[in-house]
């Protein structure tokens, strides 16, 4: 372990592959602690990554939307297909109805929050997914759990948790089997998967990367030559897992705000399920 | 600091446990995001939407107002044609009655007129005739007296008397000349 945050002692010891830790830099501003505890550790590179993308997605749809002009230009073509998109094909299709605009900002935020937090996974320098940092896979899917539940509570009154767990024509002796398996899938499990589809599809992408990053580098300095050939195969591999992960970025990021209109449509209409 | 996190690494953090502060940060980035979403860029998308919409509809509104106008000044014009037709048609029936009531005034008139003469004509003739009957009894009257003095010789020229022989001559003219007519 020692031996990675310091390639350069490791080279005689044989590779060793990078773990989990490698994902998390350095803090930029440390203020005590470290990773892994609560509410410790600094200021790190993950942490400002996040606040970049606000600052691009917010000055990028400012700029897009700000101009109003009935025939578009590029930059207001661009911006209004990619709000179109989420407007249309994710609020519209899923949640439907009439007031399905309410619940468009937040199935939009969340797209281009995700989206471009993925993305900069794929890009050289920025080189992290800061969703594969669990802290920020927990927030914003506890972010729709909370949502989506006041969405129900709103519609049905308390009325809404008889309504999402206990299913209709069902025979009764039935019940005390599928009402705990309601209980635990709706309100337990789904905002586990939520969150942790993002995070694990990220971490794991970003950790073979990383994995083949590494490996290359010390296969072009071992000095051996058919180590040297082999970096090269690896090279061709690890682009492929870049463009795979890059396709898969891209994925989650419509899954995710899918699955979050899902959730809203389903608490909205709790009494037609 | 290197070492530091060296050494947490080391310890085999688990990788489900999550950072507070990036928590944090991200719940504060996604509000921030939705602030700006909601207050300024949905609201700027969705009026363009509806204005383009407004736009795109309004000119096909447009468009039916002025086909709906066309036609109704077709349908004007075509009344006005029908209106202006039955209007020479009424008129050229007006005249031709007027010709045919014209020429009969003037058939009646002419034969008014012819009536009148002839019944003058015949008035005159009857009139004529009444004075030449007249004079010619005065003239018969005269001669028959002075030829019957002259063959009786004895004067005639009482006049009482031989008015008196006129008439009976005269009557028993008319007497033979109606028995004739019998």
């Amino acid at each position: 372990m020692i031996a990675l945050a310091l390639p350069a002692e490791t080279t005689d010891e044989g590779f060793v592959a990078p773990t989990i830790e490698d994902t998390h830099y350095p803090d930029i501003l440390p203020w005590g602690g470290e990773y892994g505890v609560w509410f410790e550790g600094g200021f790190g590179k993950q942490m400002l990554l996040v606040i970049f993308s606000v600052i691009l997605i917010a000055s990028f749809f400012m700029a897009a939307s700000r101009r109003r002009q009935m025939v578009p230009g590029k930059l207001q073509f661009l911006g209004e297909s990619a709000y179109g998109f989420v407007r249309n094909s994710i609020g519209k299709d899923i949640i439907g109805g009439r007031d399905y605009l309410k619940y468009v900002p937040w199935l939009f935020a969340a797209f281009f929050f995700v989206l471009v937090n993925n993305i900069f996974g794929a890009i050289p320098l920025l080189q992290i997914p800061t969703f594969s940092h669990p802290g920020s896979a927990y927030a914003i899917a506890a972010i729709f759990y909370i949502l989506w539940i006041a969405i129900g509570v709103k519609k049905h009154g308390l009325r809404y948790f008889k309504l999402a767990v206990v299913p209709s024509g069902v025979p009764w002796y039935i019940m005390p089997l599928l009402i705990p398996i309601e209980i635990i899938s709706n309100f337990l499990v789904r905002p586990v998967t939520h969150s942790l589809r993002l995070f694990a599809t990220m971490l794991a992408g970003h950790l073979i990367i990383t994995l083949a990053g590494s490996a290359i580098e010390y296969m072009a300095l071992s000095g051996s030559i058919l180590l040297q050939g082999t970096g090269v195969l690896v090279l061709g591999g690890a682009v492929a897992m870049y463009m795979l992960e890059a396709l898969i970025m891209v994925l989650q990021a419509y899954v995710f705000t899918l699955l979050a209109a899902i959730y809203i449509e389903g608490a909205l209409h709790a009494d037609a399920h | 600091m290197f070492n530091a996190a060296i050494m947490a690494a080391e310890e085999g953090a688990n990788p489900l446990i999550p950072n507070g502060w990036e928590i944090l940060v991200t719940l504060a980035g996604f509000a921030v995001l939705m602030f700006i979403v909601i207050k300024f860029v949905m609201p700027a998308f969705e009026k363009t939407f509806a204005e383009r919409t407004e736009a795109i509809e309004g000119g096909i509104a447009k468009a039916e107002a002025a086909q709906a106008e066309a036609n109704a000044a077709r349908e004007e014009y075509k009344q006005q044609l029908v209106d202006a037709r039955a209007e020479a048609n009424r008129i050229r029936e007006e005249a031709r009655a007027e010709g045919a009531q014209i020429l009969a005034s003037l058939k009646e008139k002419a034969a008014a007129e012819s009536a009148r003469i002839t019944e003058q004509a015949h008035v005159q003739i009857e009139a004529e005739r009444q004075a030449a009957v007249v004079s010619l009894r005065a003239e018969v009257g005269t001669l028959a007296t002075e030829l019957a003095s002259r063959i009786v010789g004895e004067s005639l020229a009482d006049d009482a008397r031989s008015a008196r022989v006129v008439d009976r001559f005269l009557a028993d003219l008319d007497n033979q000349s109606a028995g004739a007519a019998k």
